[in-house]
């Protein structure tokens, strides 16, 4: 039994980190921007298709195909939110959450018509390592790591660069951060994209061991809305805790009950959270 | 104004996962056609007049050109009209008395739908005079069209429809080809014994729907009674990715074997996670995912994994293992309809477009050994029937679950490996096997 909650507490763990930064690109729109990102999902999954195809159409390693993904979401990003989001971002919250939303729609509205709904799996396996009975897969230990780099990166990013620092004086005061020269627009968008490549990378390290259609972003999209309400929405550290708590109960729940009572102690969880500390266990962004 | 958004979102998002877990419901079956203008048409007319030497029989079925069954019920009905050619082109059936039986076919687009299959076999009946049925694609749509066959009296061969419960309504007049959906995994549970009557825990995951329920509870009670001792038995949500907790409950179970799956998706995955986990057990077997061919791009996981199906191109079924079973060989060998059907459509056959061959082929011997085209005596002759075919063994139970397949039984492929290469060997039963299975799994 000891052995049965080490395996199951280490397979949460990993995948608790993952489920962490893809929180953190729903949390960091919304702490900065005030916007529900709800194509969130589809950008999720149009990062494993772009990591699946660079690695079976052109032959690039999954993890090198990783970084390219990054930067297709970064720029994608930057797309929608001038398209979609930019026009409607000083309207109500309901507006652009509608916007978001037409373009969660399209994206699963034309996946859907390319790549049809039949399940991909990348071929990727890297072996793994063994602890007496407990086995770590190579693929999600990658994973984890990977993640905590971008996590720390993001941080370091918003701590000690210029842009990191407009993102967050956007953040604090959006109309004194203009009166000083910060390039609002700019900033919004930049910001918009980092979300998107925060999204798409969680995607391309999920698709490097689950497998996947372009339906598949939904379930991790309602997972970051679990673990940004945990960690505190708009509270990209709080993210990653909140990534670990999921990790977590997702591991250690099935143990003790039907693993399909999962998701609704998820949501419970999610509920009282909203009730009694709406701000999430690490403070959110009010 | 935020908080409130939270909540809302909250409430939204606790709807959605319980609409979501409510799932679609079963479409309940339409209202019956208007009865009374039918009543007296219960016993269909004679083709033609019993002195002419040629009669025409007209098949009616439905086929889904659009909808999600449409890949696996157009291969049922390349099946069947490959069927109808070769009876046709051989100058058709030659009856006892002299009369020769051609075959016509008229089918409807039934979009995948229950309702629509309602219909279009009221249509088949009272319009086009079908005076033979064979079912939709999929048990849910051969219940549908059972209610409508039998309510006008008209005989229907199912085929692709592996339920049990249509059986169980007392109908009298369809009958069954695929070895029905209690029957799926038990011969999985037999092979194990014959390979190594040491082990003793078995472990079911399966996936929470209705077909993968009702296989596992059959296939439990079997192990069971077999002296087996099932450690665990739990199901899985539909459009589960990650098996990692499941994996480590049975790693704690000490359970030896592992049986159960769902579909192509959820099986593949669960093979594939159990394989990087190297989950210390012997034996796998899974519904449904290991008969596909993709199944083999899981490379090294599949190695091993035994899965049934219903029919396979290299399945020895042969004249001589009908004459060592005492039963009488009818129809082509596997060969030879493998042969004809990629002929005509330039592709391998699977299951499905056996099962829609065999679908002919039984009403063909049906009307040969009744001599005649009139429901009743056919019937009473498939109530007799009793043959092996390429397909399989074929005899239809005749007292509480009238119509059900009881002689057919499951193929059990294994994944191997030959020269390198994944091939797929079929291991039980033993009369059908092309190689020796592979055991214990090794990961």
């Amino acid at each position: 039994m000891m052995d049965a909650l080490i395996r199951s507490l280490i397979d949460g763990l990993l995948l608790g980190f993952v489920y962490g930064i893809a929180a953190m690109g729903l949390t960091l729109i919304w702490g900065v921007m005030n916007v529900i990102n709800l194509s969130h999902g589809s950008l999720i999954a149009l990062g494993m298709f772009s990591v699946y195809y660079l690695f079976v159409g052109l032959g690039i390693h999954p993890y090198i195909a990783l970084v390219l993904t990054a930067v297709l979401g970064l720029i994608f990003g930057i797309i929608i939110y001038f398209i979609a989001v930019h026009r409607v971002i000083n309207a109500p919250e309901l507006s652009t959450l509608l916007a978001t939303y037409s373009v969660n729609m399209m994206i699963l509205g034309i996946g859907t018509a390319i790549f049809t709904t039949t399940p991909r799996n990348i071929p990727l396996d890297l072996g793994s390592i063994q602890f007496g009975d407990t086995v770590i897969t190579m693929t999600r230990l990658i994973a984890a790591i990977i993640s905590v780099g971008v996590a720390v990166g993001l941080f370091l990013f918003l701590k000690y660069t210029r842009p990191g620092r407009y993102i967050r004086a956007v953040t604090d005061n959006r109309d004194a951060a203009e009166i000083v020269g910060v390039p609002s627009a700019q900033v919004l968008a930049l910001t918009f994209g980092l979300g998107t490549l925060l999204a798409a990378v969680s995607g391309g390290l999920i698709a490097t061991f689950f497998p996947f259609t372009i339906l598949s972003g939904e379930t991790y999209e309602l997972k970051s809305f679990v673990i940004g309400v945990l960690g505190g929405l708009g509270n990209p550290v709080g993210s990653l805790f909140g990534g670990l708590i999921l990790g977590l109960i997702e591991g250690l729940v099935p143990m003790a009950m039907p693993t399909t009572w999962t998701p609704v102690l998820e949501f419970v969880l999610f509920v009282l959270i909203l009730l009694v500390a709406p701000n999430g266990l690490f403070g959110g962004e009010e | 104004m935020r908080r409130k958004l939270y909540i809302l979102i909250g409430i939204l998002l606790v709807a959605g996962m319980v609409l979501a877990a409510c799932g679609k419901a079963t479409p309940t079956s339409a209202p019956a056609p208007k009865a009374s203008e039918s009543s007296q048409n219960n016993v269909p007319a004679k083709t033609s007049a019993p002195s002419a030497k040629e009669v025409t029989v007209t098949i009616g079925f439905t086929q889904s050109k659009t909808g999600k069954f449409n890949e696996e019920s157009t291969r049922q009905s390349d099946g069947l009209d490959l069927w109808i050619k070769q009876v046709n082109d051989q100058g058709g059936i030659k009856l006892s008395d002299g009369t020769v039986v051609k075959f016509k076919a008229v089918s409807y687009d039934d979009e995948s739908s229950g309702d629509k299959v309602q219909q279009l076999y009221t249509r088949l009946i009272t319009k086009d005079k079908a005076d033979f049925l064979i079912s939709p694609y999929s048990s849910g749509l051969t219940s549908s069209a059972a209610i409508i066959s039998e309510q006008y009296g008209k005989i229907m061969l199912a085929t692709g429809a592996a339920s049990d419960s249509i059986f169980k309504k007392g109908y009298q007049r369809v009958y069954q080809l695929y070895t029905p959906a209690s029957h799926y995994l038990t011969g999985a549970v037999d092979l194990l014994q014959s390979l190594d009557p040491n082990v003793k825990k078995v472990a079911f995951i399966y996936e929470n729907s209705k077909f993968s329920t009702a296989v596992v509870k059959a296939a439990k009670e079997y192990a069971e009674k077999k002296g087996y001792d099932v450690v665990m038995f739990e199901g899985y949500d539909k459009g589960t990715t990650d098996f990692g907790s499941f994996i480590n409950k049975i790693q704690d179970s000490g359970a030896e074997a592992v049986m159960g799956g769902g579909h192509f998706q959820d099986g593949s995955t669960l093979a594939r996670q159990i394989y990087e986990k190297k989950l210390p057990i012997k034996y796998l077997a899974l519904l449904v995912a290991p008969p596909d061919p993709s199944f083999a791009d899981l490379g090294d996981a599949a190695l091993g994994v035994v899965g049934p199906s219903q029919w396979e191109a290299t399945a020895n079924y042969s004249p001589e293992s009908a004459k060592a079973a005492g039963l009488t060989w009818f129809g082509p060998t596997s060969a030879d309809f493998v042969k004809a059907y990629k002929a005509a459509y330039n592709e391998d056959p699977d299951y499905h477009s056996a099962g829609g061959y065999v679908a002919g082929l039984v009403l063909q011997k049906a009307i040969m050994d009744a001599g005649s085209v009139d429901p009743d005596k056919v019937k009473a002759a498939l109530d007799k029937m009793d043959i092996l075919t390429f397909f399989g063994h074929i005899k239809f139970n005749t007292a509480d679950a009238h119509g059900l397949q009881i002689g057919h039984e499951m193929i059990y492929i294994q994944w191997q490996k030959k020269d390198g290469k994944l091939v797929k060997e079929v291991v039980w039963p033993k009369e059908g096997a092309t190689a020796a299975p592979l055991y214990p799994l090794k990961h």
